[in-house]
């Protein structure tokens, strides 16, 4: 009995032998090689190098789930490749018996993945309820404000506030409660807790502990616009004393300007209407303040709720944690908002960034940074 | 009676030319309407191609300038959206169109003219969304548009074009659903029993099921959205106290249904390659058939999933953390299954069979991770990041894309009547299997490395930019090798070796008349006695179990059965193109002029009342005779 294929078939098997074979299992060799190059503990926002009991736990899930993975894959793949390598067509001349099917077989790769699933269910639900909420009743709690594009931490129990730096103690429950007036956001840092997204009207919530101290990198996870990618923040945790030391810097009334350049910054930040939408004169901004700023944007005037600068010298980072406090960055900021953060409200806004006829000269801007750089 | 002459003469002559533009134009033959979603949907994923690939440029390096912000977010929104609605399901549709009526031994679809018309109003949909770019306001809040970023205030109107380009794409996926849903049930040749139909057949089946359930409720949703733009309505309006996670809710009840939608094909014509090309049936036909109707009931179930870390809370989470992983049993049974499809075979490395492999171990890759999301807590951390971004792009080019190019190599010589050269189509596969793993395996460590998706940039010191630089020279390699396929398409058109019916001694019905098929499909109607049936007229089971030829072979079909004289088709039509034109034209309007909408209004008014009043088949006189003699020459005659 002649089989009845194309020649180009019975030519070009061999090829395609050569190629699995040696292509298959190079692949995967590389595959494995690459995913053990893959994990960066030592990268800023990396999660295999978890700070705190939240990330910790998710890391061990993630480690118990990869592996089950990785047997699952060696299984299907090797399976896989053993088929097509051993039931090659070899230029036999019978046709292969035709098995339609395997009851027993097919009620076992039912049952057994499910299982695997119900073991991994088990796991994945306890993990949810303790990550729920945070174990102790002695926590910090910080209202975080997701803006477009920066955020705002709010200190309840302090009475302070700080934009893109938020500052907790080593060993401490923190609570962080996550609120949004414009849109989402998602509240990310990697090496102490997984994300929670920060939603307009909804009351989220998420909790973490620092168990050294350290600068940790967060970053917004939700797409927000255009900046999206510019909304980066820290948290800075930080022994008991140190922390207690930061609330009290920034519980302090706000400085007076120290010298004749800064006091000439604060009459050009009065006059240029930079005091529409940053605070300096000290406390908090208060709900009403912040609303009524916010409201200004939603109804079309150039006003919007911008960082509270009184203890601005005391921050590392400006402009959504995207740049260092330096005199050089600040001046590159406040000649061209728009090219140093594209999209950020500042430039969109404010008079003396949209209006040439108010637009700030070298030396407004060099005694502007004069009078932020005195705002200890 | 009045209106009876105005449908005999109607307003214009019936369009009979069998060649020529216009007959593409006005045809309602299923087998060009397939070429025409196939073609289309080939050059829109060309346009997506340039978009990814500009996004890989933009993310070479850290702080590169290649686009501009505004134009990276258009981009992405622009790519997810291009590749999902305008690529990979009028991909499945154009196999639909194209493959079922032959392997259901039908002449046509249920309604033709409803089958021209939902290519049209896809074509124009998709025309009008890409129309955004050339205003300048591309929509750029992401494929899934979220709330309250979707509303006035905080976007330009692309979201308008987003929302009437996607509401014109959701009338042509309905109706072709609706279509097919009537044509699998109702124009099945006589003895095709539900269970005796092609595995691809029933994913169509459940896919279209899919469409007309899912669609709706992404209708609703961008409808509420285009009130909240235009009307000052507040369904999401954040400001106004609405909550955006119904936005959410609505849209992702819609956008798990459509991740089903757009692998289950692929994962039908993977079914039908594997036992091709192993010679042997599938295995567990029943099993993988029930397994795809549950994976369409389960889908409906598993939204939230995407929502994990929107606060929903603990209980909330943990059901969707289990429905999650069990969607896993049903794909899990097809991959098993098609593993045992391979064993035991006699296993031919062909192009096709080469990517239905390829599929296998990339899905199952997708599928994994897939499983992986479903561990709340672990995806706290995946969740938004570039891990998402490797796990969908296994899903969709390492599954869905792999299975329609399996197809695409697979049916190629049955709808042109020529051969695919193999030595380019196995480089084909070797530099997508390659490209696609260097672009998208990487990103695993990305998201884990704390890389989110939908920046446009990132700074030096996150330790990203190797895997991006990485990822980025994969995006070269696929288009090498999408360069090799185009290459050889174009020798194939005049070079490729002539296909004769059954190059790959098939086993559906398909296989059973001409390559390319005459505009009739089927001289006569064949009557089905098995699954697999045309395998069954080849080969008769011998003793040990092992197939034997039968003496006479399949009968050749339709040759000598008098070359279709007497077979009717419906005749094409202009309405389906017109109402199509009328129905984008309304939409066009509501972003650019009113007139725009009232000038479409009175073009689909007439087309429709022009359509309703026209018989499907043009009078005698039209038919016969010459043009319906060189139709059949065309079609059929030169490749005996």
């Amino acid at each position: 009995m002649k089989e009845h294929f194309p020649k180009f078939m019975k030519e070009t098997h061999l090829l395609g032998r050569l190629f699995l074979r040696r292509g298959l299992a190079l692949g995967l060799l590389l595959a494995f090689a690459l995913l053990l190059l893959g994990c960066y503990p030592d990268n800023p926002q990396s999660t295999f190098d978890p700070k705190g009991p939240v990330a910790r736990n998710q890391l061990t899930l993630f480690w118990v789930i990869f592996w089950a993975s990785v047997v699952v894959f060696a299984i299907v793949a090797g399976i896989l490749i053993y088929s097509v390598i051993k039931f090659r067509y070899k230029g036999e001349n019978r046709l292969p018996v035709q098995v339609h099917g395997n009851r027993n077989l097919e009620v076992l790769w039912t049952v057994v993945p499910a299982l695997l699933l119900v073991a991994i269910a088990v796991m994945t639900v306890r993990t949810i309820f303790e990550l729920d909420e945070a174990p102790s009743d002695d926590q910090l709690i910080v209202d975080v404000y997701g803006h477009q594009w920066w955020w705002e931490a709010v200190y309840p129990q302090y009475a302070v506030s700080t934009a893109n730096e938020i500052h907790v103690p080593v060993g401490r429950d923190v609570t962080v409660n996550l609120i949004s007036d414009d849109v989402i956001h998602s509240f990310w840092v990697p090496k102490l807790a997984g994300k929670e997204d920060v939603i307009p009207n909804e009351a989220n919530d998420i909790w973490f502990r620092a168990d050294e101290p350290g600068i940790y990198l967060g970053q917004c996870a939700e797409f927000c616009g255009i900046a999206h990618a510019l909304m980066k923040f820290r948290v800075v945790a930080s022994p008991m004393e140190e922390f207690e030391d930061w609330v009290a810097s920034q519980q302090a009334p706000a400085r007076q300007p120290a010298n004749d350049e800064a006091a000439r910054g604060l009459a050009v930040f009065n006059s240029k209407g930079c005091v529409a939408c940053h605070t300096t004169t000290g406390g908090f901004d208060t709900a009403e303040v912040r609303d009524a700023r916010t409201e200004g944007f939603l109804t079309g005037q150039p006003v919007t709720h911008g960082p509270n600068l009184t203890h601005f010298a005391t921050r590392d980072v400006f402009a959504g944690a995207i740049a260092d406090s330096t005199e050089g960055n600040l001046r590159a900021w406040l000649e061209d908002p728009e090219e140093f953060k594209p999209g950020n409200r500042m430039a969109a806004l404010a008079p003396a960034f949209k209006d040439p006829s108010l637009r700030l000269s070298e030396e407004e801007i060099t005694a502007l940074i004069a009078y932020l750089q005195s705002l200890k | 009676m009045a209106t009876a002459s105005i449908a005999k003469r109607g307003m214009f002559a019936r369009p009979i030319a069998p060649t020529g533009l216009w007959s593409w134009i006005t045809t309602i033959d299923h087998k060009r309407i397939g070429a025409l979603y196939g073609v289309t949907a080939f050059i829109l994923f060309l346009i997506g191609g340039v978009e990814a690939l500009l996004m890989r440029l933009q993310l070479s390096q850290a702080e590169a300038g290649v686009v501009t912000p505004e134009a990276f977010n258009q981009l992405f929104t622009m790519h997810g959206t291009t590749m999902i609605f305008l690529v990979i399901m009028p991909m499945g549709a154009a196999f639909f169109n194209f493959m079922i009526p032959l392997m259901i031994g039908a002449r046509d679809v249920a309604f033709p003219r409803l089958n021209a018309f939902s290519y049209w109003t896809f074509l124009f949909g998709a025309i009008l969304l890409n129309a955004s770019f050339f205003t300048g306001s591309a929509p750029d809040v992401g494929w899934f548009a979220y709330a309250p970023l979707n509303g006035p205030g905080f976007s330009d109107t692309g979201v308008d074009y987003w929302i009437l380009g996607l509401q014109v794409l959701g009338v042509a996926s309905l109706a072709a659903a609706f279509n097919f849903i009537v044509t699998i049930i109702n124009l099945r040749a006589p003895g095709m029993s539900m269970m005796k139909l092609p595995v691809f057949v029933w994913m169509t089946l459940v896919v279209s099921f899919l469409i007309i359930l899912a669609f709706p409720v992404i209708t609703v949703a961008i409808t509420l959205l285009l009130f909240d733009r235009q009307f000052g309505t507040e369904f999401f309006n954040s400001a106004a106290g609405a909550s955006p996670l119904v936005w959410q809710h609505l849209f992702w009840a819609f956008g798990h249904p459509e991740v089903y939608i757009l692998i289950l094909p692929a994962m039908g014509i993977v079914s039908e390659v594997l036992p091709v090309f192993s010679k042997k049936p599938l295995f567990g036909y029943t099993t993988v058939v029930l397994a795809g109707i549950i994976i369409g009931f389960m889908g409906w179930g598993v939204w939230a999933h995407h929502m994990f870390v929107t606060g929903l809370g603990p209980v909330a989470n943990s059901a969707f953390a289990i429905s999650t992983m069990f969607i896993a049993v049903p794909t899990g049974i097809k991959i098993f299954n098609w593993l045992g499809t391979l064993w035991g075979g006699s296993i031919r490395f062909t192009t096709s069979m080469l990517f239905s492999i390829g599929f296998i171990l990339l899905f199952t890759i997708g599928g994994i991770s897939g499983v992986m999301h479903s561990v709340v807590p672990s995806d706290a951390q995946q969740s938004d990041t570039y891990f998402i971004v490797a796990h969908l792009h296994y899903v969709l080019f390492g599954g869905a894309l792999m299975g329609i190019f399996s197809g695409i190599y697979y049916w190629w010589p049955k709808m042109t009547g020529r051969m695919l050269n193999e030595t380019l189509g196995k480089l084909h596969f070797w530099l997508w299997f390659l490209g696609m793993n260097i672009t998208f395996f990487p990103m695993h460590f990305l998201g884990l490395d704390g890389m989110p998706r939908r920046v446009y940039t990132y700074s030096e010191g996150m330790g990203w930019d190797f895997w991006n630089a990485f990822a980025t020279v994969g995006v070269f390699v696929l288009g090498l090798g999408l360069l090799v396929f185009l290459q050889n398409v174009w020798h194939s058109r005049k070079n490729g070796e002539a296909a004769g019916n059954d190059p790959w001694d098939a086993r559906t019905l398909e296989w059973s008349i001409p390559s390319p098929p005459p505009h009739y499909n089927f001289a006569q109607i064949p009557h089905v006695y098995e699954r697999d049936d045309f395998w069954h007229k080849k080969y008769a089971e011998g003793a040990d179990g092992r197939p034997v030829r039968t003496v006479q072979g399949a009968a050749p079909s339709s040759e000598e059965h008098g070359h279709g004289h007497n077979i009717h088709m419906p005749t094409p039509s202009y309405y389906p193109i017109l109402l199509s034109a009328g129905l984008t034209l309304i939409a066009g309007g509501l972003v650019s002029h009113i007139s725009v909408s009232v000038i479409g209004g009175i073009l689909a008014l007439f087309a429709l009342y022009s359509w309703v009043f026209e018989p499907p088949t043009a009078p005698e006189t039209q038919t016969a005779g010459p043009a319906g003699h060189a139709r059949d020459k065309r079609r059929g005659g030169g490749k005996r």
